[in-house]
């Protein structure tokens, strides 16, 4: 079974600082990560790859240097990288991001065979927006299922897929056709170390990389900036509070600090009373 | 000029999309229970409207009349003017592919400008859907929306991990969508009895047309899973607590107070606490009448969890602790130290009277 990962490298936000007077990221030194989102859709996707036996490809969007992301994942495991990087994709929102993905995943599709599984992370950490692997079933015609906990079975004979999903209030058991587009819940499983023969693989591997051309993209003008329907009006640090917190010291007593709450939350008071009270 | 700056940044609808009028929230219902997300929207989307001069409707896509229409009179009485309906056997359970149809026919057939949804799992997966099948813009996990002078939907939200916020706006393609998490907003007041008109549409979808089947839905033991989000009162702790077991501290204050107990992210990563408990941006948002934060620091993608919370107390030792930033009320304390000390203020006090009572 082929199966394909989309993965973004995102800055390690953590580290981020923001200019104090131009309000703009200062990128500067700052770490970049494979988003952490997308390590959970890797080891599952590896998993498979383990059981049915196949290919991982694993494919990303962005600059050059998100080269790096990719041969980490190689050394994870992962059996062929491609980077599809042009700078028509610049300033893309979720919907320009999802059309060159999809552009891309076809590709790979016709290239290297067909994907009965593409899984993306549940989100990233820079965007966090969660919308671009829905994006990217709808255009392709997946079936989808996002907050994937569990694979609990694919029958490549039937193709069919059964997993558990995370829905609000419980878990759905989901059984669909192949192919489909899974966005993994984090924290189901742990990324592997990857083997030394894996390393020095990756070390020396040579990436696919594709421009909008080359992934069979004709009508740039939904890419980047001009595919966006999106438009980035203003960017802005947050406010800090207009009123300062009102500092009570240790030497006043926690009668004190309880005192406080109440004067200025007075029906949480008569709340409380009541929940002592047992009613 | 690199050609990517051609992107339209002014505002020049056009003609086919004029006809999009009125504010939507697609409501989640899901097991006989409308998500209170849901009401917060209507409460927001009730002042969009109002400046818009237009009407507010709910959607309601359900498997049963009964519920369909409990849900449709709770929206008119948390201010919807409308109600759309789809009743199908077929919408009984949640599923991407029934839901995106009955929600994108919706938006061609009656045009909303504005589209917004819950970011909860069901309206994340289905935002995505129908905002690329639709072609149009999408705004996810807002925390502010606002109607700007030309009349568009400005969504401002959280960039880079909640660092910068940023305002979004979909100025040429209809509906604008946005999506909000839930807390965010504040509840509105309910108006019983507040009464609109219902639409009916169709599904026109055949079970044995839908891929995708639910084999099971395992609910979540009540007893299980935090109650968070919408708690009165949070208790949560942070590193500055040290270890799992003075954690024990936080879990002590929060039952006295009947309240709910949570941490920051590092937590989760020790264990010392599960996902579910985790408050911030990667974690839930909270809303409570009272946030009490022991030993935590304050960062951004902390605070943006906590902001809507009417008092917010924090007990840290270091007197330039971000929290302090924003913050009602601070003690500048050992949180081992004093956490007992509170714990006992407050049961010492109920307890007497509670018996005075
Ligand atoms: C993409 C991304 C998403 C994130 N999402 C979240 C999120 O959802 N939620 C979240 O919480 N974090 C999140 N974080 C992490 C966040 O940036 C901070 O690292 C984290 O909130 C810090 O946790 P903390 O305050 O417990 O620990 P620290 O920052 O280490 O702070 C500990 C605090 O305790 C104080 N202290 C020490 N000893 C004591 C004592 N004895 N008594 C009282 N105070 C004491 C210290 O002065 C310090 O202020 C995210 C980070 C990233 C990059």
């Amino acid at each position: 079974m082929h199966i394909a990962v989309c993965m973004k490298q995102v800055p390690d936000s953590a580290q981020i600082r923001v200019h104090p007077v131009t309000n703009t990221i200062m990128r500067q030194g700052v770490p970049t990560i494979i988003n952490p989102y997308d390590l959970f859709a890797l080891e599952e996707a590896l998993r498979l790859r383990d059981k049915f036996g196949g290919e991982v490809t694993v494919l990303t969007m962005g600059p050059p240097m998100a080269e790096d992301s990719l041969r980490k994942a190689l050394t994870f495991g992962a059996d062929r990288a491609v980077l599809l990087t042009d700078r028509f994709f610049a300033g893309s929102d979720t919907l320009a991001t999802s059309f060159a993905l999809s552009a891309a995943l076809e590709k790979i599709a016709a290239e290297f065979g067909e994907t009965p599984i593409v899984f993306t992370g549940k989100q990233t950490i820079d965007g966090d927006t969660a919308q671009v692997g829905p994006g990217i079933a709808k255009r392709l015609g997946l079936n989808q299922l996002t907050y994937v906990s569990r694979i609990a079975e694919v029958d490549q004979a039937g193709q069919t897929i059964t997993v558990e999903r995370r829905a609000e209030g419980g878990v759905q058991l989901l059984q669909t056709r192949l192919p489909v587009l899974i966005t993994m819940l984090e924290g189901t499983n742990e990324i592997r170390r990857g083997s030394l023969a894996d390393a020095y693989r990756a070390a020396s591997a040579k990436l696919v990389s594709w421009n909008a051309a080359d992934a069979g993209i004709v009508d740039l003008a939904k890419c980047g900036l001009r595919g966006s329907p999106t438009i980035v009006k203003k960017v802005f640090a947050p406010q800090a509070r207009a009123e300062a917190a009102r500092m009570l010291a240790v030497e006043d007593g926690a009668e004190a600090v309880m005192t406080e709450i109440f004067v200025r939350q007075p029906a949480l008071e008569a709340e409380l009373m009541r929940f002592a009270s047992g009613q | 000029m690199s050609d990517t700056s051609r992107a339209s940044t002014k505002k020049a609808l056009p003609e086919h999309f004029k006809a999009y009028k009125h504010v939507w929230v697609a409501v989640e219902l899901e097991h006989g229970v409308v998500h209170p997300v849901s009401f917060e929207l209507l409460g927001e989307g009730r002042k969009l409207a109002d400046k818009r001069g237009v009407d507010l409707a709910g959607v309601v896509m359900g498997g049963d009349e009964a519920s369909v229409l409990a849900a449709a009179q709770e929206c008119f009485e948390y201010g919807a003017d409308l109600v759309y309906t789809v009743t199908d056997k077929v919408l009984a359970d949640y599923r991407n592919e029934t839901a995106t149809k009955a929600l994108t026919d919706l938006v061609n057939s009656y045009k909303p400008e504005i589209l917004l949804l819950g970011a909860t799992n069901l309206g994340r997966d289905l935002a995505g859907s129908v905002a690329t099948t639709l072609r149009t813009g999408l705004t996810a996990d807002s925390t502010g929306l606002e109607i700007d002078d030309e009349g568009s939907l400005a969504a401002t939200r959280p960039t880079f991990g909640g660092s910068l916020l940023c305002t979004i706006m979909t100025l040429n393609f209809r509906p604008q969508m946005a999506t909000v998490r839930p807390r965010v907003m504040a509840m509105p007041a309910r108006q019983p009895g507040r009464v609109g008109r219902i639409v009916e549409h169709p599904l026109g979808l055949a079970e044995d047309e839908v891929v995708t089947k639910v084999l099971k839905f395992i609910a979540d033991r009540a007893s299980n899973k935090a109650q968070l989000a919408y708690a009165d009162i949070v208790v949560a702790g942070g590193l500055g607590l040290r270890s799992a077991e003075n954690f024990q501290l936080v879990k002590s204050l929060a039952e006295v107070l009947g309240a709910e107990y949570g941490g920051s992210r590092p937590l989760v990563q020790k264990g010392w606490i599960t996902a579910e408990r985790q408050i911030g941006q990667t974690g839930k948002t909270i809303r409570p009448k009272l946030y009490i934060a022991a030993g935590i620091s304050g960062a951004i993608q902390h605070r943006v969890g906590v902001e809507g919370a009417d008092l917010i107390v924090a007990i840290n030792t270091d007197p330039n602790a971000q929290i302090f930033q924003f913050a009602h009320l601070g003690i500048v304390a050992d949180a081992i130290e004093f956490l007992p000390r509170l714990t006992e203020a407050f049961r010492s006090y109920l307890s007497v009277n509670r018996l005075a009572g």
